[in-house]
């Protein structure tokens, strides 16, 4: 049978609630605050090894700071094997036809790109969301710039857009150029 | 009634989706697929049997008129201690719910079954009750992602039984509602409810 | 909501009425039938065949089996419901995406809504509007079939104008920039009307269209009111932006002409269970269709709108009709 919901109960009541529930909160946050910062990074590391020759530093750690267009910073994370630099990762996102696309960029010592993988797309199921398929992402494994034009065909480039997603490949072409221009300006 | 009533009432003839028609917003938003689904499920089972549990351990101390609000704060606690420990130890899970997990706390389910049953029972049978239509909405959810993996993405449980993509629209919100209806009318059509 | 079975005259009294009017439906797509069997020869049959006879297939399945009523596929409501869904697709769809559009069509957006009479969208076009979303490289891959004659359609080849000039402009190019880069793309009036538009089977030729409505007019079975105000709203919208901005906005003509507005406008929105049963509400309905195309055509991302048009306003319908009501023979107007 419940107490009487008297004004003094009331607000007892719910002190007392709240005060136990923040205690509950706070141990348990305390409890998990390593792990979650391990996880975070090595889901960081995971999408990185998708894009970077085989490494074996954590690049969540050994990140550089690049400062880029209108007073926004990237993200280049280093990768490197016995203390070579093997390849860099860098963050970028192009807006697509639905929305942003956040991809990571991988480039190897040699200037070519590695691979690329996308983090986060809005892309429209079914056209725009086969850029993540092999056969449109793969045509920029081992390509760069100054050898290659990145745009669609439609451009007057090498890419072969997917079909009726014009947009989503152009912009996919168009974060994979940008990461270019901030992998040069890291003056590696 | 038996404790193992209480629990088999949650599954079937209280199934939260198809019968008492709660929690449509994660049912639609976190079934595109079997695992999602259940996981989803699992989640807010977790979060169901110890709120059910807390709230019927102090459901006397709580004066009437404040007892939604104390109930809230519990709820939001335990979800959060979910999505925290979810964070540390399955970040995977954590990144496909996403969103869905803090809405747990205003999930249906979860208030409703406070309000109806934990504050009139004792701790065990609410406990169990949490536990019986936990259970409930994970079956539902399961099943319901299944249909749509299955029709959209041409695969079960992450298996691709089929090259090729399905019928996208099962995939997205159109094809979440259909499935939705047409599995509410056969299971109330199965279990003998009228309309 | 009370199962008031209510539609304008003529009144349908049973199956021998409503095949009348469904045959007569059938003979006004005729002509754009034998268009699309001119240009892309034996796909346009199979699909226009496989349509009809899966909806009548469907119809007859589910009415027999799972509802457990009397068939009433003979009242050819369900072959009309094939033809037009069919005449919206890419004339290289395969059959089974075919089959899909009929299951949907038939089988959730009417039967479950209780069949003929009491469905609230026009089963066609959410048959269409599904396949749309669920098959999006299939169903905007306009690529003609091999194998047939085709007297001077080579130009029309992967995307109908809406769409390129509908991705020139998302990616910032002017109209002008854009007919330069495609000189295949003719706007002429001439040609959108006698056949050249790229497109599905059913938009090829909006002279086809047109005698149909001619027809559909003459045998009293559709009133030109729905018709007519979806038409003059999109002439009139498109008219006020392309005067504002002609490198932005496509002109009226082409409006019309294109992206499936003929087709909708005569023979999807004037389906009678979906719209509205008074000439006022008609109009009312019509101009809602034509408001809601244009806004999705320039502000939207889809390349057309109509399909969505009259869907969303389909379910306006039920509320034009509470408002509009049919006036009352014998009843005197307070203060005449």
């Amino acid at each position: 049978m419940p107490k009487e919901s008297t004004f003094k109960n009331m607000a007892v009541c719910l002190t007392v609630v709240c005060l136990v529930c923040s205690a509950v909160l706070a141990g348990i946050y305390v409890m998990t605050r390593d792990a979650i910062a391990a996880a975070d990074a090595a889901k960081t590391d995971s999408a990185i090894a998708l894009v970077v020759p085989s490494f074996d530093n954590k690049p969540s750690e050994d990140v550089i700071r690049v400062p880029f267009g209108a007073g926004d910073t990237a993200n280049v994370y280093v990768a490197m094997k016995a203390g070579e630099t093997v390849g860099y990762a860098i963050e970028v996102s192009a807006i697509g036809f639905g929305g942003e696309i956040r991809m990571m960029v991988g480039i190897d010592s040699s200037g070519n790109v590695y691979n690329t993988s996308v983090i986060s797309h809005a892309e429209t199921p079914g056209l725009g969301s086969k850029m993540t398929e092999e056969a449109y992402s793969g045509q920029y494994v081992g390509k760069n710039p100054s050898e290659n034009n990145f745009n669609v065909t439609k451009d007057g480039g090498e890419i072969v857009a997917i079909t009726a997603s014009t947009i989503t490949s152009r912009a996919y072409s168009e974060a994979v150029k940008t990461a270019f221009s901030i992998y040069e300006s890291i003056g590696k | 009634m038996r404790k193992i009533d209480i629990v088999i009432k949650g599954i079937v003839k209280e199934n939260p989706t198809f019968m008492l028609v709660l929690g449509m917003c994660p049912t639609l938003g976190t079934t595109t697929s079997a695992i999602n689904g259940m996981s989803m499920g699992l989640a807010t089972t977790f979060v169901l049997i110890l709120s059910n549990l807390a709230i019927s351990l102090i459901a006397g101390l709580i004066p009437n008129k404040v007892r939604i609000p104390a109930y809230v704060v519990v709820i939001a606690t335990f979800v959060t201690v979910l999505e925290l420990l979810m964070k540390a130890y399955v970040p995977s899970m954590y990144a496909t719910l996403g969103l869905f997990i803090p809405l747990i706390v205003v999930n249906c389910i979860v208030l409703g079954r406070a309000e109806a049953f934990a504050n009139k029972n004792t701790p065990v049978d609410s406990a169990l009750d949490g536990l019986g239509i936990g259970l409930g909405f994970t079956c539902s959810l399961t099943v319901i992602g299944l249909v749509r993996e299955a029709l959209g993405n041409l695969s079960v449980f992450g298996w691709k039984f089929a090259e090729g993509d399905g019928i996208l629209a099962f995939v997205l919100a159109p094809g979440a509602f259909i499935v939705l209806g047409y599995l509410m009318a056969i299971f109330r059509k199965m279990t003998g409810k009228k309309a | 909501m009370r199962k008031l079975l209510v539609s304008p005259a003529p009144h349908i009294h049973g199956n021998e009425n409503t095949r009348k009017i469904m045959r007569d439906v059938l003979i006004a797509l005729a002509p754009s039938v034998i268009v699309s069997v001119y240009f892309f020869g034996f796909k346009a049959i199979e699909l226009v065949l496989v349509g009809a006879v899966t909806c009548m297939g469907v119809e007859y399945l589910v009415q027999k089996y799972i509802m457990r009523v009397k068939p009433s596929v003979s009242d050819l409501s369900a072959a009309v419901t094939g033809v037009l869904l069919a005449l919206n697709l890419p004339p290289n769809a395969p059959w089974w995406v075919m089959l899909i559009g009929s299951i949907v069509a038939i089988g959730v957006a009417k039967l479950t809504f209780g069949g003929l009479g009491h469905n609230v969208f026009n089963p066609a076009l959410v048959g269409r509007v599904f396949l749309l979303v669920s098959f999006p490289a299939i169903m905007t891959d306009w690529t003609l079939p091999d194998g047939w004659f085709r007297p001077e359609v080579d130009a029309i080849s992967g995307a109908t104008p809406l769409s390129i000039i509908n991705e020139g402009l998302a990616s910032g190019l002017t109209l002008s920039q854009i007919m330069a880069n495609h000189p295949e793309i003719d706007l002429s009036w001439t040609q959108m009307l006698f056949a050249k538009t790229g497109g599905s089977i059913g938009e090829l030729s909006s002279f086809a269209l047109i005698l149909g409505f001619v027809y559909l007019l003459a045998r009293k079975v559709i009133r030109p009111h729905i018709t007519l105000s979806i038409l003059l709203t999109v002439a009139a919208l498109t008219f006020i932006f392309w005067q504002i901005n002609p490198d932005k906005y496509t002109d009226p003509l082409f409006n019309i002409l294109s992206g499936g507005v003929l087709i909708g406008s005569i023979f999807m929105a004037t389906d009678y269970v979906t719209s509205p049963m008074t000439a006022k509400g008609m109009v009312i309905y019509g101009v809602g269709i034509g408001l809601i195309t244009v806004l999705i055509r320039y502000f939207g991302s889809y390349p057309e709108g109509i399909s969505f048009a009259i869907l969303i306003m389909n379910s306006v319908v039920p509320l034009i009709n509470k408002y509009v009501k049919p006036r009352r023979f014998g009843k005197e107007v307070a203060n005449a």
